[in-house]
């Protein structure tokens, strides 16, 4: 196939080559997905450490997010334990970010004179992140297309400044500019007739065998073990200092732990909570960690301390 | 005299937040202005998804002039010392006159304030009014250090058509604001209100909320009916969607027939609480598969694409409830119960199937109280809340009960114990219908008997305004459930067998605390409520109340209603006015002696016919009135003891209380005690006003 410019209409990858053309060309890096099991964009250090601080950041990814409670052994249009998000974190949030998320939907293909755009309050928490912030789902024709929020706490610590976050759930947007009700009819590559590739081809195979493995077949007792090593592995790193990325990296993984062990429906609701709590604390000590360093901002501030 | 016009223009402000915001606005402002001097007068407020607004009519334009006179040194003082207090009064020594007092000669400064300026007081009282706003959830944004709502955009303020100038975390107020987001967003200059609410509906902004849930009520009315459907009208939703819109355009979508196979309320609830839809209703009264939605666009393909996106999401949102009544159908009820075992109920009052265990023993127990089948009532109450634990519950929170009856149906369960499922939460307010089938009636008291047992077991009483877990309204439905139904249920020993049966099971450190009593007060407290609600006389139900140790509800508003009604009759009258009379001449007496005349009265002792006479009134008046209060005949009760006006009147007019012979005296007074005593079988007669 030849190049030629994206078409969010025809594929779910130009949708992608659209946003992230956009979006760098509101200068944000560009970054790949976090090489780790997450579930959702958010968990990214790219935006859960770099929102703390005061070092201004503008970034923008695809992240494959997993949700594993989420599968549906791939029969259901709609619902999936794993799929993409994009995901766009502007610090500080600029004065017009609603504006420029609208040149976004525009940018894909969706014409604002013919949709119903809506921003509907929804105040966005993350439990195990520790964190929070105001902000709105956002509709388009009745669809949620994406979440926007204004981060107050991360990692228990207040944002100062606000960064601002999108989230984009990639197949519910494709779906909408596709015009398609079934995620797995989504025309992956944008082919025609024996050069179509869709979603299906790519991920339903994935979707099945994770749903027998995320419902029936994971190892609790291994999950359980793993989750107490993560933990474990992340606060001696922080203990001996200078390595908060891979001790937050145990932070992500003890997360994903207990999303496993939650779908295979072994934690009771007590247990929940203080799972929940573990996988807290480690983000609380990875953000606080986090501000030592120079990507939280500690050289600038004591910069500006001896100016 | 002029006007005064403010607009926050922000992002998107939540819908169920507006009507408080505007109403916080417009009094924060009136009130700080009025502390500034200036009395407003036609303030409005107005608010939109993106907009407060403020308009006042009329304010003057400055706040009335003050004076002060200080009193300053002696005019012997020292001149730095004269020079210090002309320099802080900010007068000259010429402002000042002399005046006198025992000590000598002093000044006093005169000092003359002009009032400022409305627009000063503006530009100082409304950043002021923003800083302390009770938004219930507000937060900051970029670098800047306001909190707001959501981010704010501009501040357009205007004083008789010229801007006040101020500033705001960095935001300069001027005389500019936008229209609708997508169909007019271009800058709007504005002087005045009237040029501003018109110059916002050429820009397709609807200022009023009012305006715009009448408008989407009145367009959702005739797309209906045009189809020949009516509109499942919904208060709430219009409300909520009346703020999500600034100009609301009313669309009909529609869902594959197909789904109308689920339970309708499935089908409200889903397109409801999702997607902020109406449902809509065949002439039949069946659902219809079409529904309403409401845009903030006037599209330029007339809303096609807007319609069928909504029915894309629609038809998701109902193929996932699909699912839900699919999988939930898969497993019987009963075989949820070991999971609810694992779903706290109260951190300190153990699982919800802990929980369930109680009610149903408290069923059990009030069946029997009530002849409900107490084996139907028992397993009602098992399965009462396992449709908790079921996918739609689950995704619906408003649907539980319903989903038990449901699922109860489907399990081949009778339609008592699912009407029981469905019921038991009610009644859930003031206005919630009422059940009346005997085994719904024993779990729907049992469900709330317990929590309200078991939350005064650990001592999370309401008190003031708050009330979290909504005991009051668990104490009504008990009040309300009893009486709508005559049942007669002596709450007291209910409360008692809970406590030996059911208290010890509770987790440890709740088991010791219950306060009956306690509890049976909060209970009286809320039948006092509601009885005046229902208009009786508050001095009638404190009559009934100061008699103690009551706990059969229904009883103890029959003798509030037999009381009403007798005393509206002439033997009430005489009843009251005979009472009466016993009763003050005791009161002063028992002050004298600081006693009261409880004892027998000695036969032997009455000597005139008078007393002779009412002695014996008093005997059959009293075993008449026990006679019928053992058969809850209480106007009998309070006919019998009318009986004795003209005794009474008869003993007044011939009898000295006061008698030289103490002994007389005493048996006397007796005598008009035992009349008291008697009418206190039916109420304190001392608490009743008027006749």
């Amino acid at each position: 196939m030849t190049a030629s410019p994206p078409d969010p209409a025809r594929s779910f990858q130009d949708l992608i080559l659209a946003l992230q053309h956009y979006w760098a060309g509101q200068g944000c890096v560009i970054l790949q997905p976090y090489d780790l099991e997450v579930g959702a964009g958010t968990f990214h250090p790219a935006t859960t450490l770099r929102a703390l601080g005061p070092l201004p950041w503008r970034a923008a990814y695809v992240q494959p997010s997993r949700r594993p409670k989420d599968g549906r052994y791939g029969e259901n249009p709609n619902r999936l334990q794993h799929y993409y998000q994009f995901q766009v974190i502007m610090k500080p949030s600029p004065p017009d970010f609603q504006d420029l998320y609208l040149g976004s939907l525009a940018a894909i293909g969706i014409d604002q004179e013919n949709h119903d755009i809506r921003f509907v309050e929804d105040d966005w928490e993350s439990p195990t992140l520790g964190a929070w912030g105001l902000g709105w789902e956002v509709w388009c024709d009745g669809m949620e297309v994406s979440q926007f929020t204004y981060f107050q706490q991360v990692a228990g610590i207040d944002c100062a400044p606000v960064s601002g976050e999108l989230t984009y759930g990639l197949e519910r947007l494709a779906m909408f500019v596709q015009g398609i009700d079934n995620v797995f009819d989504l025309n992956f590559n944008g082919g025609s007739s024996n050069d179509r590739v869709t979603y299906a081809q790519v991920f339903k195979q994935a979707e099945e065998e994770y749903s027998r493995y995320n419902f029936e077949q994971a190892d609790t007792r291994m999950l359980k073990r793993h989750f107490d090593d993560a933990e474990e592995e992340c606060r001696t790193l922080l203990l001996k200092g200078g390595m908060v990325l891979p001790a937050y990296d145990q932070c992500i993984k003890a997360s994903h732990l207990f999303n496993l062990l939650d779908a295979r429906g072994v934690i009771s609701v007590t247990e929940r909570q203080a799972y929940i709590l573990r996988i807290r604390e480690l983000a609380k000590a990875c953000g606080v960690a986090w501000l030592e360093t120079a990507g939280g901002g500690a050289g600038g501030l004591a910069a500006r301390g001896n100016g | 005299m002029p006007e005064l016009l403010i607009e926050l223009l922000s992002e998107e402000i939540p819908a169920r937040m507006q009507e408080r915001a505007a109403e916080d606005f417009r009094k924060l402002m009136t009130e700080g202005l009025e502390q500034a001097g200036l009395e407003s007068e036609g303030a409005r407020a107005f608010v939109t998804p993106r907009r407060l607004t403020l308009s006042i009519d009329e304010l003057p334009g400055a706040a009335p002039d003050t004076r002060e006179e200080r009193k300053g040194p002696r005019t012997d003082a020292p001149s730095a010392a004269v020079e210090g207090f002309l320099r802080q009064a900010g007068v000259s020594l010429d402002q000042c006159v002399v005046e006198e007092d025992r000590k000598g000669s002093f000044y006093v400064a005169h000092i003359q304030r002009p009032g400022r300026a409305t627009p000063d007081i503006v530009a100082t009282l409304l950043p002021e009014v923003m800083r302390k706003f009770p938004w219930p959830k507000s937060m900051r944004w970029g670098s800047g250090q306001l909190r707001w709502i959501r981010p704010l955009h501009s501040v357009l303020a205007t004083f008789d058509g010229q801007v006040i100038d101020l500033t705001i975390d960095g935001i300069r107020s001027g005389h500019v604001t936008r229209g609708h987001r997508f169909m007019a967003p271009q800058p709007i200059k504005v002087r005045r209100f009237e040029d501003y609410e018109r110059k916002l509906r050429d820009a397709w902004v609807m200022l009023d909320g009012g305006e715009r849930a009448e408008t989407i009520r009145g367009e959702a009315r005739t797309l209906a009916f045009a189809k020949g459907l009516r509109v499942v009208e919904d208060e709430g939703l219009l409300k909520e969607t009346a703020g999500l819109v600034e100009w609301p355009v009313v669309l009909m979508g529609s869902f594959d027939k197909q789904f109308l196979s689920l339970p309708p309320e499935v089908i409200i609830t889903s397109i409801r609480s999702h997607q902020k839809c109406f449902a809509l209703r065949d002439p039949d009264g069946g659902l219809s598969n079409h529904y309403l939605l409401v845009s903030n666009m006037i599209a330029r393909d007339g809303g096609k694409g807007i319609a069928a996106g909504n029915d894309r999401v629609i038809a998701a949102r109902l193929a996932d409830a699909r699912f839900f009544w699919d999988q939930d159908r898969r497993t019987p009820l009963h075989d949820l119960l070991p999971k609810l075992d694992h779903v706290t109920f109260h951190a300190k009052l153990g699982s919800q199937g802990e929980r369930v265990r109680r009610i149903e023993a408290l069923t059990a127990t009030i069946a029997e109280n009530i002849g409900a089948d107490v084996e139907t009532a028992r397993r009602a109450a098992q399965l009462s809340k396992a449709d908790l634990v079921t996918g739609m519950v689950g995704e619906f929170p408003e649907l539980q009960g319903m989903m038990g009856h449901y699922y109860a149906i489907e399990d081949g369960s009778n339609l008592a114990v699912a009407s029981a499922v469905r019921d038991h939460y009610k009644p859930q307010g003031p206005t919630d219908m009422v059940p009346a089938a005997p085994v719904t009636l024993a779990v729907a008291i049992a469900d709330k008997l317990d929590t309200l047992i078991s939350f005064w077991a650990i001592e999370e009483k309401p008190t003031g305004s708050k009330d979290p877990f909504a005991l009051r309204r668990a104490a009504l439905g008990i009040i309300r459930l009893v009486l709508d139904n005559g049942l007669r249920l002596r709450l007291l020993s209910l409360m008692e067998w809970y406590r030996k049966r059911l208290l010890p099971s509770l987790p440890r450190g709740a088991s010791g605390n219950f306060d009956a009593a306690n509890l049976l007060d909060f209970f009286a407290d809320r039948l006092k409520v509601h009885l005046r609600s229902e208009g009786a006389r508050h001095d009638l139900i404190d009559a009934v109340f100061a008699l103690g140790g009551q706990d059969d509800l229904t009883l103890m508003v029959k003798r509030v209603e037999a009381l009403a009604r007798f005393l509206d009759s002439d033997d009430g009258q005489n009843l009251l006015a005979g009472v009466r009379r016993a009763s003050n001449i005791l009161k002063i007496e028992e002050k004298k002696d600081g006693r009261r005349h409880d004892g027998v009265p000695d036969k032997n002792l009455l000597v005139q016919g008078e007393e002779k006479a009412l002695a014996s009134a008093i005997d059959r008046a009293e075993a008449q009135a026990k006679v019928a209060i053992a058969n809850e005949d209480f106007e009998a009760a309070m006919r019998a003891i009318a009986k004795l006006r003209s005794p009474v009147d008869a003993f007044f007019d011939k009898v000295t209380v006061n008698a030289d012979d103490p002994s007389f005296r005493e048996n006397r007074l007796r005598l008009l005690n035992r009349i008291r005593a008697a009418t206190l079988a039916v109420a304190d007669f001392a608490r009743i006003e008027r006749t």
